[in-house]
């Protein structure tokens, strides 16, 4: 797909709202953020629906789906729950972490609060450690500028090593040059260097020791990094999806996982 | 325990993990902190902070402990008095378009020789019912909807949250279930299904039981009818609507109270334990959009609403008829269910009528009010006046209302079962049939005990 280089084609490139026909859809782009960033409007403005969107954190509590398409590219985007983090066992949380890690999403959304990005990138760099293909979407930048924000999102994305482009969703402003981004990214067009901790040599090896037990205990598994540094922290969840099989499973079914998702959720979200 | 291989894996995860200098956790932790700090320090920057000090000077008044709760109270007056006050006369306007028309195709059908029996149904009882269901109910919607929508839009539900926090922590729920119960003001189903957001499985149990205590909007054109026709008189006219908005608002804190004291109870007793802590971000306050807003609340919530209601109200009308023409003895079957639901009814201020209309209105609360007036009519029409006063006249002189009936029945409506969609909604997100039917019961039984109470007391 890196014939396709997006400097030139974007010229005609349009979007497309596709509301709910979910059917040979291309790619998968998934959603995530805090609450109350504005996930839900920028899910609308994309698909066209109507999913309620509200000026309370939590609003979206199921996940909702929908499609787009850009440059004659269909995407389905997957609107995941408002979530500060991936790593308690809340129920939001984990259908956010369950979906990025074994949904394979072509490409990860995840919209910043461009009022509060300190504590917008908190989850960011949690997201940047299970997958790298990911583009930051700094959004509410018109309440930025009325509180005398001013957000560098070259800057942001020089550190984060994905792209970040500015939008107010509300409006639409900027959603053109989010969706070449995606597009770049969701092809592979675009080469990503996500930021990831580094941590001690100590670290690294314990790492580099662990991934290669994982992969070969649930082979396949798409981020075996991901489960090795939530080992090491002792996260009890992960220990228990590993020795009760669950991993395997959820491995051995994510393609049918994501399609039975598909058609429950798509009902729910056009309520 | 049971992949071996597993097993081993996790040891060797643990081996390491001794390897690694003590708080590895606090120093991944940590390392997330300092670098989301490093980045966003180069990524952003700040200059002035009037607009973040407005936002935090608002926040002090309408969150503080003194104002907070008033000024809520304040606000839901405010929106019950603009809709008590906007929807009188577009009401009594559509219902007697609606009447003149069921007047006119009734002749026509007649003259062209149709069997009294069709026209009746058809006409007098089917396009009845949703004459009255759309004439009573629409104008409230359209006026209540967007206003709510506004105060959601603008932010200030996590503030309620925020305000009512500290009464819902002492009777054991959860803070949040203040959201979901603004939500019940919509719908009471909705509302329900917003208690996902609750996370503890007791607390988000709590939440759907009382979510029920709240007046829906399918219940609210009844509770403003009744305070516009009995309680506005009770004042001088020029204040008779605000008196009208203060008896809904009343009814409301009622609802309120009794959620507490719902939980406060379950929470002690079937559903033990504490309430949990929670973090409630406020949001900024957004100016909300316009359209956004109308396109909201008049698809989404109001013509939603209003659909249900015509889909309930068509058969229940056409049960009404029937229940009205069919004639064993004497008299009609409606006059004999009635009669025998009469004693019940009389023992918590109400009547018969009253309990059968609650009965055929169980798919929807909304068509309750058109049920009532349906039956009492029965064959019988309705004046080409269809004003308020003709519909007290009806109740008070023709059918021995007072006072005590309509604070009962507000008092009843407020407490009584769930409608039906709501039920199936329970259940949905409970998968439990036990805690349904006590979700079902519980606010029935409520509801007898507390009319009886003011019955007796009156």
């Amino acid at each position: 797909m890196s014939a396709h280089d997006c400097g030139s084609c974007s010229i005609n490139a349009e979007l497309a709202r596709m509301g709910v026909s979910l059917d040979k859809v291309d790619r998968v782009v998934a959603l995530a953020g805090n609450p109350n960033t504005g996930k839900s409007t920028l899910f609308n403005a994309l698909t066209g629906l109507k999913q309620h969107t509200g000026n309370w954190p939590g609003k979206t509590v199921t996940r909702a789906e929908g499609a787009f398409a850009f440059d004659n590219v269909r995407y389905k985007l997957v609107d995941l729950p408002g979530t500060y983090s991936l790593l308690s066992a809340s129920h939001d949380e984990e259908i956010a972490r369950d979906f990025l890690l074994f949904g394979h999403p072509d490409a990860t959304i995840v919209v910043v609060d461009a009022t509060a990005i300190e504590r917008n990138l908190n989850l960011v760099l949690q997201v940047l450690e299970i997958t790298s293909r990911v583009v930051i979407a700094v959004n509410l930048m018109d309440e930025a500028k009325r509180k005398n924000i001013e957000v560098d999102v070259r800057s942001l994305s020089r550190d984060l090593g994905v792209p970040a482009v500015g939008i107010t969703a509300r409006t639409g402003d900027g959603i053109h040059g989010l969706l070449e981004a995606v597009a770049g990214v969701s092809s592979g067009s675009v080469h990503t260097e996500p930021l990831r901790i580094k941590g001690t040599p100590e670290f690294q090896r314990a790492i580099s020791e662990l991934v290669p037990l994982i992969e070969s205990l649930a082979p396949g598994v798409p981020n075996a990094r991901w489960i090795a540094i939530r080992l090491l922290d002792g996260d009890a969840e992960v220990e228990q999806a590993l020795s009760s099989g669950r991993l395997v499973d959820l491995v051995a079914s994510q393609q049918e996982t994501a399609q039975r998702f598909s058609a429950k959720i798509s009902l729910q979200g056009t309520q | 325990m049971s992949n071996p291989n597993a097993v081993a894996v996790l040891q060797r995860a643990a081996e390491l993990r001794a390897t690694l200098t003590g708080q590895f956790r606090d120093e991944t932790v940590k390392s997330i902190y300092a670098e989301a700090e490093r980045i966003a320090g180069r990524a952003s920057h700040h200059s002035g902070t009037a607009r973040y000090d407005f936002d935090q000077r608002i926040d002090r008044i309408v969150t503080s402990p003194i104002f907070g709760l008033p000024i809520m109270a304040l606000l839901l007056a405010i929106v019950f008095w603009l809709t008590v006050a906007g929807a009188n006369v577009p009401s009594a306007m559509l219902a007697s378009g609606f009447f003149w028309f069921e007047d006119q195709a009734a002749a026509v059908f007649t003259n062209f020789g149709a069997p009294w029996w069709v026209t009746g149904f058809i006409w007098h009882g089917v396009f009845r019912g949703l004459a009255w269901v759309i004439s009573v109910m629409l104008p409230p919607m359209m006026i209540f909807f967007p206003l709510f929508t506004v105060l959601e839009d603008l932010g200030y539900l996590p503030r309620v949250a925020f305000n009512l926090d500290f009464l819902f922590s002492r009777a054991g729920a959860h803070g949040k279930q203040a959201l979901t119960m603004a939500m019940g003001f919509g719908c009471n189903a909705a509302g329900i299904i917003s208690t996902r957001v609750i996370d503890s499985p007791r607390e988000r149990l709590v939440a759907i039981l009382t979510n029920n205590f709240v007046p829906c909007n399918g219940r609210f054109p009844t509770l403003i009818l009744l305070a516009t026709i009995f309680v506005g008189p009770l004042v001088p006219s020029a204040v008779a609507s605000i008196a009208a908005a203060g008896t809904v608002v009343g009814v409301v804190l009622i609802g309120v109270v009794v959620t507490l004291a719902v939980s406060w109870v379950l929470s002690r007793t079937v559903l033990k334990g504490q309430a949990s802590a929670f973090t409630l971000e406020l949001p900024p306050y957004r100016r909300p959009g316009i359209l956004r807003i109308l396109y909201t609340s008049i698809i989404d919530r109001t013509l939603f609403v209003l659909w249900r209601a015509v889909l309930t109200a068509a058969p229940a009308g056409a049960v009404i008829w029937l229940l009205a023409n069919i004639f064993v003895g004497d008299v009609s079957l409606a006059r004999h269910i009635s009669n025998a639901l009469n004693p019940l009814g009389h023992a918590i201020g109400l009547d018969g009528v009253i309990l059968l209309a609650y009965i055929i209105a169980i798919p929807a609360n909304e068509i309750v009010v058109p049920t009532l007036l349906m039956v009492y009519l029965g064959t019988g029409m309705m004046t080409d006046d269809v004003s308020l006063e003709e519909i007290k006249r009806l109740l008070v002189t023709e059918h021995g209302w007072t006072l005590l009936t309509a604070v009962n029945l507000m008092l009843f409506s407020l407490l009584h079962n769930p409608c039906a969609t709501t039920i199936i909604t329970m259940y949905k997100e409970t998968l439990s049939l036990k805690w349904t039917v006590v979700g079902t019961l519980m606010p029935l039984g409520l509801a007898f005990l507390v009319t009886f109470i003011v019955a007796s007391i009156w």
